[in-house]
């Protein structure tokens, strides 16, 4: 019996993290998808693999580990041969070989997934003098918070959260081609 | 002063969604599915949730135009004083204190909500679409609260200011208005 693992609500049992939740409730489900499509794929100075970054890290940050294991997947399939990257910064994101400009677009993204208010002006001074333009700061700041909802959704209803690494690599393939809401049957 | 340059005229969130339209859209259209589209729930009571979440987050501005949407809906302004003073004591059902209560667990964090607050929801009459919503929305203005405070966009002071935002939320719902926001230019 495979009952160690329920939802708070009934949802379709096996089926893992967010997509069990808008399987369940479609309507709610469609913007969420569209938001991390556009969000993460849309047009943007950061890249896709820099943004699946950013949603990895403050995934890590909340403990949430559907949303962590899931999108640093992405992550590493964008990142293609460096994606060595991706586990660096989930151990110590400061000692990472990301730029230095990617280490304070995260540092900032670190201050989000506290609270809005952590963002200090010298947060904001540090990223632009390292080269963050308006676009980059307001999208990571958006991503973050973003996760900051995203990964609440899955683990506040306590949505089916695999533990095989394969199925994580898997999803991570499919991510990285984008978000589409799955077809309910 | 924000971080990044916004449309003075449009203090709070509205000068980020105009800044960003197209991450706005799906962010709009959840928001009026959620907070205003068909639910057991009465948008009152939708906009007490957003409050309370945006109070627990510390966000003026979100704390402050979601209560002044919800004491229009309601009629009244004791409820919302009295929610963000103690859930328990405050003049709502009891239904309704168990929802807020796994509200202001998810604004902790996901792995805050309990299966025991579930179950007294349930127990209380909570139907898992319910449930789904109280707990999306808590989500969803934890996204909005950082959005507003993490690019430190500008808090108007001035009461009026809440009361027309409000009598615009519950006129105009979450969608960008047809013609736009330049007639809010002084």
């Amino acid at each position: 019996m495979r009952r160690i693992n329920m939802a708070h609500i009934k949802v379709e049992e096996g089926i893992p993290g967010i997509r069990s939740l808008v399987l369940f409730r479609p309507e709610t489900g469609k913007p969420l998808y569209d938001l991390a499509q556009v969000l993460l794929r849309g047009p943007s100075a950061l890249s896709e693999a820099e943004r699946e970054l950013i949603a990895a890290y403050v995934s890590y940050r909340n403990e949430c580990m559907f949303c962590m294991s899931s999108h640093a997947a992405a992550a590493r399939c964008l990142y293609g041969t460096e994606k060595k990257l991706v586990d660096e910064v989930l151990n110590d994101m400061q000692q990472s070989n990301v730029s230095d400009k990617m280490k304070a677009l995260l540092h900032i993204a670190g201050k989000v997934q506290v609270l809005g208010k952590e963002v200090k002006p010298e947060d904001i001074a540090a990223a632009r003098k390292l080269g963050a333009t308006d676009k980059e700061i307001h999208d990571t700041v958006l991503i973050a918070a973003s996760f900051s909802m995203f990964n609440r959704y899955v683990d506040g209803l306590a949505s089916f959260t695999p533990s095989d690494p394969a199925v994580y690599e898997a999803m991570g393939e499919r991510m990285a081609k984008g978000y589409v809401l799955p077809p309910t049957s | 002063m924000p971080y990044i340059p916004l449309e003075e005229h449009l203090p709070g969130i509205t000068g980020l969604l105009e800044y960003s339209k197209d991450t706005a859209a799906p962010i709009r259209e959840l928001t009026q599915l959620l907070l205003r589209g068909p639910s057991t729930l009465t948008e009152g009571e939708r906009e007490l949730i957003a409050t309370l979440v945006s109070h627990r987050n510390e966000c003026t501005f979100c704390t402050t135009a979601h209560t002044a949407a919800a004491d229009i809906l309601l009629g009244e302004e004791e409820t919302t004083a009295k929610v963000k003073q103690d859930i328990n004591t405050a003049p709502v059902s009891n239904k309704m204190k168990t929802l807020l209560t796994i509200a202001a667990q998810v604004q902790q964090g996901g792995k805050s909500v309990t299966g025991e607050s579930v179950k007294k929801a349930k127990e209380a009459g909570a139907t898992d679409i319910e449930i789904h919503d109280t707990v999306l929305i808590a989500a969803l203005f934890c996204l909005y609260n950082r959005y507003v405070d993490g690019l430190s966009t500008v808090t108007p002071t001035d009461p009026a200011f809440y009361k027309g935002l409000g009598e615009r939320l519950k006129t105009n719902g979450y969608n960008r208005l047809p013609q736009g926001y330049n007639h809010l230019k002084k």
